[in-house]
This record gives C-alpha cells, sequence and structure tokens, in this order.
C-alpha cells in the first residue's frame, strides 16, 4: 500500500475504534473520556510551549473558568440540561477567551522562566480566589445539576462528548500549523526580536495563540465539571499541582513542538498514572511525583523528539554528513 | 470593606499589624536570601524552596517532639537540610543544572510534588507545632500584643543570614562561591571544582531554608503543602531586591510581611493566599510594562 492510503487507513480504524470503544470497554468509559481530556491539555499546552517556546504553568485558569462559568449557567440559566450544558460550555469558553485576551499583553510580555512563574501564580491565584468567593460555592465547591438521562447512558455521552474535543483541537490545530500562523508562532520560538524585526506583530500572535488555547480549555472545562459531577476549587477546577503541570508533562515526554508528540504522551501519561493508581495504591502520588522528575531529568526530549534524532529522515529532515549535526 | 474602617478608626491595630508582619518578614528573608543565593551562583530557579522549608519544619518537629528545645533544633534542622541538600544535589539537581532553565524549573517544581507528597505520606497531613514555652508581651498597656516567640525568631533568622553571608566573606569556600557566581567558567580554570561549590551552594540554601522551617515550626504550624507559598514569596522578594543585594532582601521580606498581614486583615484571612500568588503576578506585569517604556524584558 502506498503511505497515503495506508495512513487513510489507520485513521479510519482509530475513528471506528474510537466510536465502537464504549461499547467494546463499557467500564472504562470514564477513564477513557479523561484520556481525551489529557490530550486536549497536552495539545494546548503545546500550542504556547512547543510551539511558541512560552512555558506556561497556568494554563489551567481557562480550564478552571470554563467549569465554574458553566456550572453558573447551568445553576442560574434554569434552561433544560442539555440546552444549559451547551450554553454554558460556549460561555465558559468565550469568558476564557476574553480572560486570555485581557492578560495577554501582559503576562505574554513575560518571558522565558518569568512567564512560567506569573502564570504559576496567576492559576494559584485563581484558585484561591475561587475558594474564598461565596457566590461559587467558596471553599466548599459547586455541583452542576444530575445527569437527566437514563442509568448507564451518562457515562456514555461524556464518552462522546469528550471525543468531540480532541476531534475538533487537533485537526484544527494540524491546520494552523500548516500555515503561516505556525510560521510565527515558530519563529517567536526561535528569535523573538528577530521576529519582531521582520515585521510580526508578535504580541497579537502571542494573544491570538493563547485565545486559542484558552477557547479548547475552557470547553473541556464545562464538560469535565460536569463528567466529575463536583467542583472543587483547588482540587478540580484550578489544579496548578496536578493537571497544570500534568499537561506539560504529557507534552514533555510525547515530544513537544510536534502535532501528535502530545497526543502520545497523554496516553502513555494517563495509562501509567492509571496503573500507579490501581498497584502502588497509598503511594500513587509520591510515585507520580518521582514519575514527574524521572520525565523532566532523563528524558527532556520526549519520545517524537528522540525519534526525530534517531530517524531524521523518516521526518523530513535532510540527513547531513557532519558530525555537530548527528551529536545534537 | 469593614475592615478598613476599623483600620482607621483605631490606629493602634495598625502598629499591631505592621510589627507583626515585620516580624514574619524576617523568616521569609531567610528562603528569599536562599533562593537569590542558589540562581546567582548556579543560575538555577529552586521551586522546591519552599518544600526544604517544610522539611526543616518537620525535623523541628521530630526534634521537638524527641525532648530537645526548638531553639536548639534550629541550628540541628539547619544541619540536617545541609546534608539533604547535598544529596538532593548530587542525586537530582546536577543533572539540570547547566541545562535549559524551563527544565529546570519542571525538574525542581517536580521534586517540590515529590517532597510535598513524600511528607504527605510519611508525617500526615497533620498540622503541627513546636511549642518553644515563650509568653506574651503586652506593650501599650495591653493595646499591642506581641508573641515573644515571634521576637525570638526574629532575631534568630537575623542572626542566621549573618552568619551566612560572614561564611560567604570569609571562608575558601564562600570564596569559591562567589568566584562561581561571577564567573564559573574563570572560576573553574582557575583551579575551583565548580560541581563541590555547586553541591555546597545548594547544601547552604537548604541549610537555610530548614533554619527558617525550624522557626515557622515554632512560630505558626507547619504541614506537608506549605511550600508554594514560600516559594512564590521567596521569589517575589528576589525579583524586587535584585541577586546578591543582602539589604533589599531583607527590606522586601519585611515589607512582604507587613503587606502581607494587612491585605489578610482587610481582605480576610481566605484571601491571604490570593493575596500572595495575585501579587506576584502584579509585580511581574508591572515591572514588564515598566521596562518595556525602554523596549526591554526581564531577563
Amino acid at each position: 500500500m502506498k503511505p497515503l492510503a495506508l495512513r487513510r487507513a489507520a485513521l479510519a480504524a482509530v475513528v471506528a475504534l474510537a466510536l465502537a470503544a464504549p461499547y467494546l470497554l463499557p467500564n472504562w468509559r470514564t477513564q477513557m473520556a479523561l484520556l481525551f481530556i489529557m490530550i486536549v491539555f497536552a495539545l494546548t499546552w503545546d500550542l504556547l510551549g512547543g510551539q511558541m517556546g512560552y512555558n506556561s504553568f497556568g494554563n489551567v485558569l481557562f480550564f478552571g473558568v470554563g467549569m465554574y462559568v458553566c456550572a453558573i449557567v447551568q445553576r442560574d440559566g434554569h434552561l433544560g440540561y442539555f440546552a444549559g450544558l451547551l450554553l454554558g460550555s460556549g460561555a465558559g469558553a468565550l469568558v476564557a477567551v476574553a480572560l486570555a485576551a485581557l492578560l495577554g499583553s501582559g503576562i505574554l510580555g513575560l518571558r522565558g522562566h518569568y512567564f512560567a512563574i506569573g502564570t504559576l501564580g496567576l492559576g494559584v491565584a485563581a484558585g484561591e480566589l475561587a475558594s474564598g468567593w461565596d457566590f461559587v460555592g467558596a471553599g466548599g465547591g459547586m455541583v452542576p445539576p444530575l445527569y437527566p438521562g437514563a442509568l448507564g447512558s451518562r457515562e456514555t455521552f461524556f464518552y462522546y462528548l469528550c471525543l468531540a474535543l480532541p476531534a475538533i483541537t487537533l485537526p484544527f490545530l494540524r491546520w494552523l500549523y500548516k500555515g503561516r500562523f505556525g510560521l510565527v508562532l515558530n519563529a517567536i520560538r526561535d528569535d523573538e526580536d528577530k521576529a519582531e524585526a521582520m515585521g510580526l506583530r508578535t504580541t497579537r500572535y502571542k494573544t491570538s495563540a493563547w485565545c486559542i488555547s484558552a477557547f479548547f480549555l475552557g470547553l473541556s472545562g464545562g464538560a469535565v465539571g460536569n463528567l466529575l459531577g463536583f467542583i472543587d476549587p483547588r482540587e478540580v477546577a484550578f489544579p496548578v499541582d496536578t493537571f497544570g503541570v500534568w499537561m506539560v508533562l504529557m507534552a514533555i515526554l510525547g515530544g513537544k513542538g510536534t502535532l501528535w508528540g502530545p497526543v502520545i504522551g497523554a496516553v502513555i501519561f494517563h495509562v501509567t498514572k492509571e496503573l500507579a493508581w490501581t498497584y502502588l495504591l497509598g503511594w500513587q502520588r509520591v510515585s507520580l511525583g518521582l514519575l514527574i522528575v524521572v520525565i523532566v531529568v532523563f528524558f527532556p526530549v520526549g519520545i517524537l523528539g528522540w525519534a526525530r534524532e534517531r530517524w531524521p529522515e523518516r521526518f523530513g529532515h535532510a540527513v547531513e554528513a557532519s558530525p555537530g549535526e548527528a551529536s545534537r | 470593606m469593614e475592615n478598613l474602617r476599623l483600620l482607621f478608626e483605631s490606629p493602634v491595630l495598625s502598629v499591631q499589624l505592621l510589627l507583626d508582619g515585620v516580624l514574619i518578614g524576617a523568616i521569609f528573608a531567610l528562603s528569599a536570601y536562599g533562593m537569590a543565593l542558589v540562581w546567582g551562583v548556579m543560575g538555577l530557579i529552586n521551586v522546591a524552596q519552599g518544600e526544604l522549608v517544610m522539611l526543616g519544619g518537620y525535623a523541628a518537629f521530630y526534634l521537638y517532639q524527641a525532648g530537645i528545645h526548638p531553639l536548639f533544633a534550629v541550628p540541628a534542622a539547619a544541619v540536617a537540610l545541609f546534608v539533604f541538600g547535598w544529596i538532593l544535589y548530587r542525586t537530582v539537581v546536577f543533572r539540570v543544572v547547566e541545562k535549559d532553565l524551563f527544565i529546570s524549573i519542571l525538574a525542581t517544581f517536580g521534586l517540590s510534588i515529590l517532597l510535598q507528597q513524600l511528607a504527605n505520606t510519611l508525617f500526615g497531613a497533620d498540622v503541627r507545632t513546636a511549642d518553644a514555652g515563650f509568653g506574651t508581651l503586652f506593650l501599650f498597656g495591653g493595646a499591642v500584643t506581641v508573641a515573644e516567640i515571634k521576637l525570638v525568631s526574629f532575631a534568630v533568622a537575623l542572626v542566621t543570614g549573618a552568619l551566612l553571608i560572614q561564611f560567604l566573606k570569609r571562608s575558601r569556600m564562600g570564596q569559591a562561591i562567589r568566584a562561581t557566581a561571577q564567573n564559573a567558567r574563570a572560576a573553574r580554570v582557575m583551579g575551583v571544582d565548580t560541581q563541590r561549590v555547586y553541591a555546597w551552594t545548594f547544601g547552604l540554601n537548604a541549610a537555610i531554608c530548614g533554619a527558617s522551617g525550624a522557626l515557622v515550626a515554632m512560630t505558626w504550624v507547619i504541614h506537608p503543602y506549605l511550600g508554594l507559598p514560600y516559594t512564590v514569596r521567596s521569589f517575589m522578594i528576589v525579583i524586587i531586591a535584585g541577586l546578591g543585594n543582602v539589604a533589599a532582601v531583607l527590606a522586601v521580606a519585611l515589607g512582604l510581611g507587613a503587606a502581607e498581614n494587612f491585605a489578610g486583615f482587610v481582605f480576610g484571612a481566605e484571601y491571604q493566599a490570593a493575596f500572595i500568588f495575585g501579587l506576584l503576578v502584579v509585580i511581574l506585569v508591572w515591572r514588564r510594562f515598566w521596562l518595556a517604556r525602554e523596549r526591554r524584558y526581564l531577563q
């Protein structure tokens, strides 16, 4: 078979498998739904961290905002369940985008480690604010409305809902990276001053990229709030030291700055995490912390980064004979 | 804003808050100075700074449980944490020290999560304190109260900081550390074993954090998750005061302690952490716009 036909066949197989999965593995529907969310996390983190070189620890901000806005719309909107969820997720995504646009020029003007620590501060501050604010239930959190459908259909519904998120995000980012926008992001990553000197309005591009990231995170926030059925400000909505770090880690593990790297990283990490939860009960959080350190210290290039070094010709790079290139 | 009115109506309350805050600030100055040391010498931002404080607190707590007076636990915690920091450097940190800054931030963030979870599993999530058995001072006819332990820990913090500075100034290793901070490559050429210097620097940082943690355990309470606010406070103090300016570090730390205390009173205690992290963002963004006037940026 030709490579293109092979690729299409593989894609069709993956799509068919994803659509059939809730019937093949009915006990794993919620786990798989969370896996899809993890893929969205890694992809949206990589849009800034990998492609643009802005390593954020605070992307959970948009996730949590989307979650809270969705829950508020559902609580105060007095719509039906599905209309409320739809409108709420939409509103959550829009508020997240507005927040990203508002914070953009200030926060994205920070570079390197200042950006990393600044966004960390943003994420934690949001969690602390939410846990003091009575309108959103303060430290007690919020409970989204109950799913009205038949028993057992809830998991299937949320499986497909969460499946839709990476199914939209991935092709969109693929299209984005192929065009001029992706090139500009890479130019900013490689040398922001030069990109600016070339006449690119870097702040606008950076803010747009953050808004895109915020949009998908806001959408997934609404879905996760309803999927888990409980919103805790620090543990679920703005969990900087779990989701916030994991999204960085998944992108790095898979290979940052690539399209499929974050997806691969998310799958491997989520499965490892669930295995740790199952087999290392009591020590699962410790082992997860250890895993973070080990991955970052020993394997910072990631799986696709490593593969690219190993087989550069498969990634469309011209192989040069110079030893300097080979040893990099 | 009810509390704000209260503040204007009874000025003596301000004195109380200011005094408490300034006394707290000296403890922040210790870990901030450690962060500046590691940042300046090794070019590494240690996100696990607060966890070193937490571990120092637990060291002091367990020594206190063993019947040792908490004041003697301060040097003991410092020594224990020095050893811990040394081991941490020789096992993990040396691998990231000359790499990309983000990798080192992420690695130390991972360390911080690991240490938190280890502490939670080994020591339990309970809130602990080491009671030093000091009383309370009444000033201005009882209008202002000061816990004596806060005065003591303020003094101990200052002494500890002064000791570290003297060590850096006078000892052979201190000179090597300062030489490495100026130019690591030149220091290597001159025969300084920079890996050993880095291990010492990280150990000294851990030691000073350990001492501050012991003071925290005496003055307030400790628990496994107290770390991140201390890291963020240290970071804030360092970016305002700059690397290698001791007087500025102390001044900013005392100011931060007072500001935090006032904010905690005005907005309510539940927003105190939000204030710390929000202040970090505000300071960073403010400095960024300030520098952008000259088309510069924080680096």
